[in-house]
C-alpha cells in the first residue's frame, strides 16, 4: 500500500506543479499576453468586463494579490473553466479542447499500444537470436528513431499519400461527405482510413525506441544464471524463451512506458500539424500562431494532465505485475 | 511525500528505467549489477576469460589487456558513427565558406536540383538549397552542442548530486526531476517559446535544454546512488573531504561514458526538438536551421508543388547525423554493460565451436545432451 500512497502524493504534486506553471509562465515570461489578447477579442466586437477579468486571471495583469488570483484560479480550473478562445471567439477553450481530445487520444493511443507490442515482440526475437545476422536490425531502428515525426509524416504524404494516393493524407475524416464523424459503417471506415498515415508515422518513429530497448535487456536476462540454469534443466528453448527471458526482460519497457508516452505525444503533436488531424496538436498550433494564448494555456494543461493520467495508471498496473516495486517502494 | 525510497537496496522502478531513448536502458539497467564500476576497478572478468570458459581454449585469449577491454572495440558501429558525425560536422564548418549566400533571392522561383548550377535546386523564392544546408547544419548543430551543455549541467547537478547526497537534498531533487519527466516536453517548450516575439538563438536552446535534462538525471541519480557507498567513497569522506570534491574527484570520473552517452542523447534530443519548434513557426527568427527550411518549405508549400529537393534533405541529415550520434552512443553502452558485448560474441563462439567440432565428425557431444 505504501507503494500506491507514494504514488498517489507523487500525482498529486505533478499535478500541482503542472497547473502552477501553466500559472506563473504567462506572468513571468517578457511582454504582457493578457493586453495583447484583450486587444485582440477588443476587434472581435465589444468585451464584457467578466471577459476581461477571465483574461487577466488566465494570463495575468489583474490588480489583485498573485495570491488570490492563484486561489481563483485554480477554483475556476475545477469548475472547468479555461477561459474563452480569441481565435474561434467566443468559444469557450474547454468545449475546442473537449472536442479535439479524442482524436488525438484514440490515435495516440492505439499506435502507441502497437508500436509497443511490435517493438517488445520483435526485441526480444532478436535479443533471443543474439550474435546472428539478425542483430543487423539494431543499427537500422536508430536510423528510424533519429528521423522527426514531422519529416517522416511529411515522405508518408507526399511519397505514398500524393504520389501512389494510397491513403486519404489530411484531416480525420472525409470533410467533404460527412459533416461530423457518424456511427455508420463508410463513416468509421474513412475515420479509420484517415487515421492509417498518422498511425503509421507515429508507430514508425517510436518502435525502434522499444525494440533496442528489449533487445538489450534480453540480452542481458539471457547472460543470467537462472537461464543457464533452465536451459541445463533441459527445457525446451520456447519455454526459456517465454516463461523466463521475456517476462523479466519486458518489465523495465512497462517501467518507462508512461515517459515514452510523453515523448510520443510531443512528437505527435507536431506531426498533427502535417496532416491538419484535427486533435489536440493541431489545436495547440492555431492557438501559437494566433496568438490565442488563453487556448494555447488550456491545451497544455490538458495534455499535460492526460499524460499524467495515462502514467499514473501504468503505474498502478506496474506495481500489479511487479510485486518487488511495491515491497521497496 | 515523494516517491523515493532512501535505502540502499535499488528501486527497481528507478534502477531499470527505459527512457525513449533506447541508448539509455542498458545503461540504467548495468545499476542492477554494479558491473561499469567494477570494471572501472578493474576487478571485472574481462570477455577474454569468459570466452575462455565458453570454449576451453584459456591460453589462446588469455593474454589480451585490460585497457584494451576497457577501451571502444573498434567496431563498424563506432567506426560508421564516428564517420557520419565526422563528415557533418566538417560539412558545417567547412561548406559554408563555399556556397553562396543562403538567403540569397538572386534567381527567382522554383528551380529543380542542377539547374543554373544550383547544386540541389532553389526554393520558392530562390534561395539556394545546398547553401540553406550548409548554413543550416552550423545552426543545428551550435543548437544542439549548446542544448547538450545545458542539459549536461543539470542532469548532473540533479542526477549525481541527489544521488550522492541523498537524504532531503535526494528527496528535493528528485521530485524535481521526476515532474520534468512526466511533463511532455514539446508542449512545454511551445507554451515558453510562443510568449517570445523574436527568438534568438540562445533563446531556443536555453528552452530546449531546460525541458530536457530529466531523463538523463534519472540515470546518473541511480549510478551516482551506488557508487556512494563503494569504500574509495567512503575512505575519502572518512578523510574529511568536502563533498563537491568527492563528487568532482571520485564519482564524476567514473560516470564519464554515462555521462558522454547523456551528452550525445541531449545533441539528438536538441536537434529534433529544435526542428519541431522551428517547423511550428517557433525556432530562431532570423538564423538558418534545418528546421526552418523545413518550416519554410512547409510555408512555401514544397508538398504541393511535388518540389521534393527542398523538404527531403534538411530532415534526411537530422536523421543522418541523429542515426550517426545514436551509433557512437550503442558503442559507449558496450563499454558500459560488458554483457552487451559479450553476450552475442559468445553465443557466435558457441556457435562456431559447435560447428567445427561436428566438422569434425564428433557429434557425441550433441547427441549427449
Amino acid at each position: 500500500m505504501k507503494y500506491y500512497g507514494r504514488r498517489v502524493a507523487f500525482y498529486a504534486i505533478t499535478l500541482w506543479a503542472a497547473i502552477s506553471l501553466n500559472f506563473f509562465i504567462p506572468r513571468m515570461l517578457p511582454g504582457d499576453p493578457a493586453d495583447i489578447l484583450l486587444a485582440k477579442l477588443a476587434r472581435n466586437g465589444d468585451v464584457s468586463p467578466a471577459v476581461v477579468q477571465n483574461v487577466k486571471l488566465i494570463l495575468g495583469g489583474s490588480d489583485e494579490s498573485l495570491w488570490t488570483q492563484y486561489w481563483t484560479y485554480i477554483k475556476n480550473l475545477f469548475h472547468g473553466d479555461l477561459g474563452i478562445s480569441v481565435s474561434k471567439f467566443p468559444e469557450p477553450v474547454w468545449d475546442l479542447i473537449r472536442d479535439a481530445l479524442p482524436w488525438t487520444i484514440c490515435l495516440v493511443g492505439i499506435a502507441t499500444i502497437l508500436s509497443f507490442a511490435i517493438g517488445i515482440a520483435g526485441g526480444a526475437w532478436i535479443g533471443w537470436k543474439r550474435g546472428t545476422a539478425w542483430d543487423a536490425f539494431i543499427p537500422f531502428t536508430t536510423l528510424l528513431q533519429s528521423i522527426p515525426y514531422f519529416w517522416l509524416a511529411l515522405l508518408l504524404v507526399y511519397f505514398v499519400g500524393m504520389q501512389m494516393g494510397w491513403a486519404p493524407v489530411a484531416w480525420g475524416w472525409d470533410v467533404q461527405t460527412y459533416d461530423h464523424p457518424e456511427l455508420s459503417w463508410p463513416s468509421i471506415v474513412d475515420v479509420f482510413q484517415h487515421a492509417v498515415l498518422p498511425a503509421t508515422t507515429i508507430i514508425l518513429s517510436s518502435v525502434g525506441g522499444w525494440l533496442v530497448g528489449m533487445r538489450n535487456m534480453m540480452v542481458s536476462t539471457l547472460s543470467e544464471d537462472y537461464i543457464v540454469t533452465a536451459e541445463a534443466k533441459g527445457l525446451r528453448p520456447r519455454r526459456v524463451l517465454w516463461t523466463y527471458a521475456v517476462r523479466n526482460a519486458a518489465l523495465p519497457s512497462f517501467a518507462g512506458f508512461g515517459v515514452t508516452l510523453a515523448f510520443v505525444v510531443s512528437g505527435s503533436l507536431v506531426m498533427e500539424q502535417v496532416f491538419s488531424y484535427p486533435g489536440v496538436g493541431k489545436l495547440m498550433i492555431t492557438a501559437v500562431q494566433n496568438a490565442d494564448y488563453t487556448l494555447m494555456q488550456g491545451v497544455f494543461l490538458l495534455t499535460t494532465v492526460t499524460v499524467l493520467a495515462a502514467n499514473f495508471v501504468m503505474d498502478i498496473i506496474y506495481g500489479f505485475i511487479d510485486p518487488r516495486t511495491r515491497h521497496h517502494g | 511525500m515523494a516517491d523515493h525510497n532512501d535505502t540502499i537496496g535499488e528501486d527497481v522502478r528507478e534502477s531499470e528505467f527505459v527512457t525513449p531513448a533506447a541508448t539509455t536502458v542498458a545503461s540504467a539497467e548495468v545499476v542492477a549489477d554494479g558491473l561499469p564500476t567494477e570494471q572501472e576497478l578493474g576487478e571485472v572478468v574481462g570477455d577474454g576469460s569468459l570466452a575462455a570458459t565458453m570454449t576451453g581454449q584459456a591460453s589462446v585469449v588469455a593474454p589480451r589487456s585490460r585497457m584494451r577491454d576497457m577501451l571502444p572495440s573498434v567496431s563498424p558501429k563506432l567506426v560508421i558513427g564516428l564517420v557520419i558525425v565526422g563528415a557533418i560536422v566538417l560539412f558545417a564548418i567547412i561548406a559554408p565558406f563555399f556556397t553562396l549566400d543562403p538567403s540569397n533571392t538572386e534567381y527567382d522561383g522554383l528551380l529543380r536540383p542542377g539547374e543554373q548550377g544550383h547544386l540541389l535546386g532553389t526554393t520558392a523564392i530562390g534561395n539556394d538549397i545546398f547553401a540553406q544546408l550548409a548554413h543550416g547544419a552550423r545552426g543545428s548543430l551550435l543548437i544542439g552542442i549548446v542544448v547538450g551543455v545545458i542539459a549536461l549541467v543539470f542532469s548532473v547537478v540533479f542526477g549525481i548530486f541527489a544521488g550522492y547526497l541523498g537524504g532531503w537534498a535526494d528527496e528535493g531533487l528528485s521530485l524535481v526531476t521526476n515532474i520534468m519527466l512526466v511533463i511532455p516536453a514539446l508542449p512545454l517548450t511551445i507554451v515558453l517559446a510562443a510568449y517570445s516575439s523574436s527568438r534568438s538563438m540562445w533563446l531556443v536552446a536555453g528552452v530546449l535544454g531546460l525541458t530536457s535534462w530529466a531523463g538523463s538525471a534519472i540515470v546518473l541519480r541511480s549510478q551516482a546512488k551506488s557508487l556512494r557507498i563503494r569504500d574509495y567513497v567512503l575512505a575519502s569522506r572518512v578523510s574529511g573531504e568536502k563533498s563537491i570534491r568527492i563528487i568532482a574527484v571520485e564519482i564524476l570520473p567514473n560516470l564519464l561514458p554515462l555521462v558522454a552517452a547523456q551528452f550525445i542523447f541531449a545533441i539528438i534530443f536538441a536537434i529534433l526538438g529544435e526542428a519541431g519548434l522551428s517547423y511550428l513557426g517557433l525556432g530562431p527568427t532570423g538564423a538558418v536551421t534545418w528546421g526552418i527550411m523545413l518550416y519554410q518549405a512547409q510555408q512555401g508549400s514544397a508538398l504541393t508543388l511535388g518540389a521534393w529537393w527542398w523538404f527531403v534533405p534538411p530532415g534526411l541529415l537530422i536523421a543522418v547525423l541523429g542515426c550517426g550520434l545514436s551509433l557512437i552512443n550503442f558503442s559507449i553502452d558496450e563499454i558500459i554493460n560488458p554483457k552487451l558485448r559479450n553476450a552475442p560474441k559468445a553465443v557466435k563462439r558457441v556457435r562456431k565451436a559447435r560447428k567445427t567440432e561436428g566438422e569434425a565428425g564428433s557429434a557425441t557431444l550433441e547427441a549427449g545432451a
